[in-house]
């Protein structure tokens, strides 16, 4: 038996997970019930620093009495529930969200877990054909709900588009993204409460897009990187990063991280600047850090190019 | 917050339109959304930046946010489009009579969908009308309301959700020929379909919901109060809530939306809740394909919803009723707000329903086109101006459901009856039918039927008792679409299927939303598989990857399997879409996705696709 602490005082539930029984604390997520417990629950949308969506749905298990499976990140503990991970349904439906993600996304840059997760339960995206060519720049915002051309079935659809450059500071490249909205959180109200972004249009052709689609410059980002720092597809990257990567000379390997506290004001946000080749490319705050939350302001995210370039944002 | 707006400014025309829909409330009305952007389309025909701008600068509301609503919605265009659009139904129910046809010849006088700078046309999924295929919503915006010089006459024709007359001049015709389309596209007036003529049984006897379609003036209190209206609601006044609450309970009424949920539990919930604020939601975004029931009784017999929506109200605890009209239904959204404007004006709506002290009102919101606001917690979220995407339940609504507090949502159709169980009692009810189907039920019968319309019978009839009822068993019968194209298929060796929810659940078919749509020998089920496929990639929300990625893939595969073209052979292509199904049917966040697979599954397993 396995207890989870979630730090204050509540009043314990009984769970039973794959017929072994565990305390937690009423309010409690049966995925803070399995992380306790050691397993390795894939998850995508969900973040400790961010509400949850449940969105993507990997994260599924069987709850006794609940046909639909259910999202572990976002349903709360209940005395006496019973739940199983172990069934050949929940591998099923987490398999397929990984597969059907991969077949339509590039996952490439999701990390090391998506990509054990995606050999764990055999993911096979090749099945539903090769990919259909990608679409111009700008063309996936531009779909109208309801409509969208008749496939043969010949290729599959993706959501291949070109990077969006339109500033000095950061990339938003959404071949990658998988719709997880936590950039769209981020700049809400879990953290920056911007709203510069949100999710538009419907359905597959669904984007995060600001009003019109106008570049981040006409909008009303103010840089502050929030989103980069929650995105799990490295579909939002530093301009740092993706030059790097751009010219085959990132270097994760070779990275160094050092923790220091931004300078740039008196509230005391802990950094850790990342730095290759004796240069900084990115700045990331803890996600469980008491001031910050993971969240930082532009100062602190990008304020090292403003030592290390000339660029301001909007110049370009 | 401050606002970073665009700085677009919008035209006379935009602003005018906006300020007579939704003024300027000075605080965060999100909520006053969908009713802003209508009013604009109505008024000039697209949403643009100078417009969306100034909405938000309106009603407080982030730009990109606002414009991740604009985009969620069919009928709302952010790009320039023609003022006067003709929506053709090319769905399941229209495509084979006359649908196709249609498009063909508007394509070849209009040009391709989308083009034109005055009149353009598009193509539509099920239009609600399917008992007179083919048929055809026109969306066009005022006359005189692109006239910019004229911000006056904009004022008056503008939406408000206040108004007896709605925005805009919108119509539906049905069946629908290219020479009344492009007339009507030129402005022409155009007689909508009448109601009356879709219920064959109208006048007859053995009627209950349908009892005062064709015999009621849909637009006249006192026709209605002569056929016994408002007699319901002074009964239901005189016993009090909490029996009313019983009665409900006692007569074991399901819904009759398609998750056939048993209303009396749901009102017993709201109504014992501690809340002091609580709400009623009429569900009117009828939009399953097939389905055209809550339609005729909207149109036919306005003020027996509004009567029934106040009984359920004031029962329930709740102040204030939303009724969430299909936005492709602008003959039911007149009548209603007629209905509720004359009710108002009698007393029976407003502060002191029917001197009883007792206060109750009812507003009219328009849908924009998303087959998914018709799913209970999309549609709430559609009412508070946000993406129509469905929430995580639980909460289920009863607990926090509109703007955070317990809400009571029932279909048309469920609410209707309510009329009938409040004046004869529960246990009268409960007579009809077995089991957890009781009353009476309507039913859309469409295709290759002699008599198609809405007809209603007790629950239990069986489908063949339906059927001749419509003029026969249809010759060369080959498969009916059972509930929608969320339902499944059955054949003509089922017809002595018992219409209850638990006969058809016993040949895994459901009732859904009581479509029944006939299809013969002659049907090329592919195609209507493939629309099928088409529709759910088309109408899913997009936040949940099951669904979202899965619909496409369903499509993608099934596109293969008729066309031949399997990757690895049929086996292997029929274990793909299995796989899909499995993980939309148990990991999909809504309803959707649950029954994207469903009539796919069954036609692969009664062999009406796939067979070599
Ligand atoms: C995708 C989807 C679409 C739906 N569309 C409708 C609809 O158009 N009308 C309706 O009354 N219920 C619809 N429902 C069912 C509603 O979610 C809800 O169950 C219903 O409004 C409750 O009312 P009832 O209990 O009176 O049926 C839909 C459900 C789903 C999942
Ligand atoms: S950088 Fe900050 S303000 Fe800009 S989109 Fe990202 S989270 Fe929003
Ligand atoms: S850009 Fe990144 S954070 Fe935003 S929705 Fe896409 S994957 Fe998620
Ligand atoms: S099942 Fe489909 S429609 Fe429902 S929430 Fe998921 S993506 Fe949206
Ligand atoms: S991690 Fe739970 S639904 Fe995405
Ligand atoms: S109106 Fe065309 S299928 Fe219903």
């Amino acid at each position: 038996m396995t207890t989870v602490d979630l730090g204050t005082i509540r009043r314990l539930v009984s769970v039973t997970v794959d017929d072994v029984e565990h305390r937690a604390p009423e309010g409690a997520t049966i995925m803070d019930v399995l992380d306790d417990a050691g397993a390795d629950t894939p998850r995508l949308c969900q973040a400790p620093n961010l509400t949850p969506v449940n969105a993507c749905r990997v994260c599924v298990v069987e709850v006794e009495g609940s046909r639909p499976l259910v999202p572990s990140c976002a349903r709360k503990v209940e005395d006496g529930m019973v739940v199983r991970t172990d069934t050949e349904r929940v591998a099923h439906s987490r398999k397929m969200v990984l597969e059907l993600l991969a077949s339509a996304n590039d996952l490439s840059e999701a990390g090391d877990d998506v990509a054990r997760w995606q050999i764990e339960y055999g993911a096979d995206p090749e099945r539903y054909g090769p990919p259909g060519p990608p679409a111009a720049a700008g063309e996936r915002g531009n779909r109208h709900a309801g409509h969208h051309g008749i496939p043969d079935g010949e290729t599959r659809a993706t959501v291949a588009q070109p990077v969006t450059v339109d500033n000095d500071l950061y990339v938003r490249d959404y071949a990658r993204c998988i719709l997880c909205y936590k950039c769209v959180e981020a700049c809400g109200t879990d953290a920056q409460n911007t709203f510069a972004i949100a999710v538009a249009g419907r359905g597959f052709d669904a984007t995060i897009s600001t009003e019109f689609a106008v570049p981040l410059p006409d909008s009303a980002c103010v840089y502050c990187g929030n989103c980069i720092g929650v995105c799990p597809t490295g579909a939002l990257k530093s301009v740092a990063e993706h030059e790097r990567r751009e010219a085959g000379t990132w270097d994760p390997e070779g990275e160094t991280v050092t923790t220091t506290v931004c300078s740039f004001c008196g509230v005391g946000c802990s950094l850790e600047l990342h730095v290759q080749d004796n240069t900084i490319v990115n700045v990331t705050s803890p996600s469980d850090h008491s001031v910050t939350h993971g969240h930082l302001c532009i100062k602190g995210r990008f304020g090292f190019q403003h030592v290390q370039n000339v660029a301001s944002p909007g110049e370009h | 917050m401050d606002l970073v707006l665009l700085p677009d400014a919008a035209t006379e025309a935009e602003r005018a339109a906006v300020d007579a829909a939704v003024g300027s409330p000075g605080h965060e009305r999100r909520d006053l959304l969908l009713p802003a952007f209508h009013a604009v389309m109505d008024a000039v025909g697209w949403i643009s930046r100078g417009a969306l701008s100034y909405v938000c600068d309106r009603l407080h509301v982030p730009p990109a946010e606002a414009y991740g609503v604009a985009t969620f919605y069919a009928l709302f265009s952010v790009t320039p489009r023609a003022p006067r659009t003709a929506h053709v139904c090319d769905d399941v129910g229209c495509a084979a009579f006359g649908g196709e046809d249609l498009c063909a010849a508007l394509e070849e006088r209009l040009g391709p969908p989308g083009s034109g700078e005055e009149v353009t046309w598009t193509r539509s999924p099920c239009l609600g009308l399917c008992e007179r295929a083919p048929a055809v919503f026109l969306q066009r915006a005022s006359p005189s309301a692109e006239d910019e010089g004229n911000p006056e006459a904009t004022r008056a024709l503008a939406s408000s959700p206040h108004d007896d007359a709605p925005g805009g001049d919108h119509a539906q015709i049905a069946p629908a020929t290219a020479d009344t389309v492009l007339r009507a596209l030129d402005g022409e007036d155009v007689d909508g379909p009448d109601p009356v003529v879709s219920t064959p049984q109208a006048g007859g006897p053995d009627l209950e919901l349908l009892s005062r379609v064709g015999v009621v003036d849909p637009g006249d209190l006192d026709s209605y109060r002569a056929a016994g209206g408002y007699a319901g609601l002074r009964r239901a006044l005189a016993v009090g809530s909490a029996r009313v609450v019983d009665e409900i309970t006692v007569a074991s009424l399901t819904g009759r939306g398609g998750a056939a949920f048993p209303t009396g539990t749901k009102w017993a919930a709201v109504a014992g809740s501690p809340e002091p604020e609580k709400y009623l939601v009429c569900n009117a975004d009828e939009s399953e394909p097939g389905t055209f029931k809550d339609r005729v009784l909207m149109e036919a017999d306005p003020f027996a919803l509004v009567e029934a929506m106040t009984v359920a109200g004031i029962a329930v605890g709740a102040r204030t009723g939303y009724l969430y009209v299909r936005g492709e239904y602008p003959a039911a959204e007149r009548a209603i707000l007629r209905a509720v404007a004359e009710a108002r004006r009698h007393g029976y709506l407003g502060d002191d329903v029917m001197g009883s002290g007792r206060a109750f009102d009812l507003e009219v919101r328009r849908g924009a086109g998303a087959y998914i606001c018709g799913e209970e917690t999309a549609l709430m979220n559609s009412l508070e101006g946000r993406r129509g995407e469905p929430r995580a339940k639980p909460p289920f609504p009863t607990v926090a459901g509109l703007f955070g507090k317990p809400t009571v949502i029932n279909n048309v159709e469920t609410l209707v009856n309510v009329l009938r169980i409040v004046a004869e009692g529960g246990p009268a009810f409960a007579s009809i039918g077995s089991g957890r189907s009781t009353g009476t039920k309507l039913f859309c019968l469409s295709g290759v039927v002699a008599r198609p319309g809405v007809y209603e019978v007790p629950m239990g009839t069986t489908l063949r008792e339906l059927l001749e009822l419509a003029g026969g068993v249809p010759p060369d019968l080959r498969a009916i679409l059972l509930g929608g194209a969320a339902g499944s298929f059955v054949t003509p060796d089922q017809l002595d299927v018992p219409l209850t929810l638990e006969g058809t659940r016993e040949i895994g078919a459901t009732l859904g939303s009581g479509v029944v749509l006939c299809f013969d020998s002659t049907t090329d089920f592919a195609a209507v598989l493939r629309r099928i496929a088409g529709f759910f990639r088309d109408e899913s929300c997009g936040q949940c990857v099951p669904c979202r990625v899965g619909t496409v893939r369903q499509e993608e595969a099934l596109a293969r399997i008729v066309r031949g073209r399997e990757i690895g052979g049929r086996t292997i292509e029929l274990q793909l879409l299995r796989d899909v199904d499995r993980v939309m049917t148990d990991a999909s966040i809504c309803g959707l996705g649950q029954t994207a697979a469903s009539a796919v599954r069954s036609a692969l397993a009664l062999g009406l696709i796939g067979g070599s």
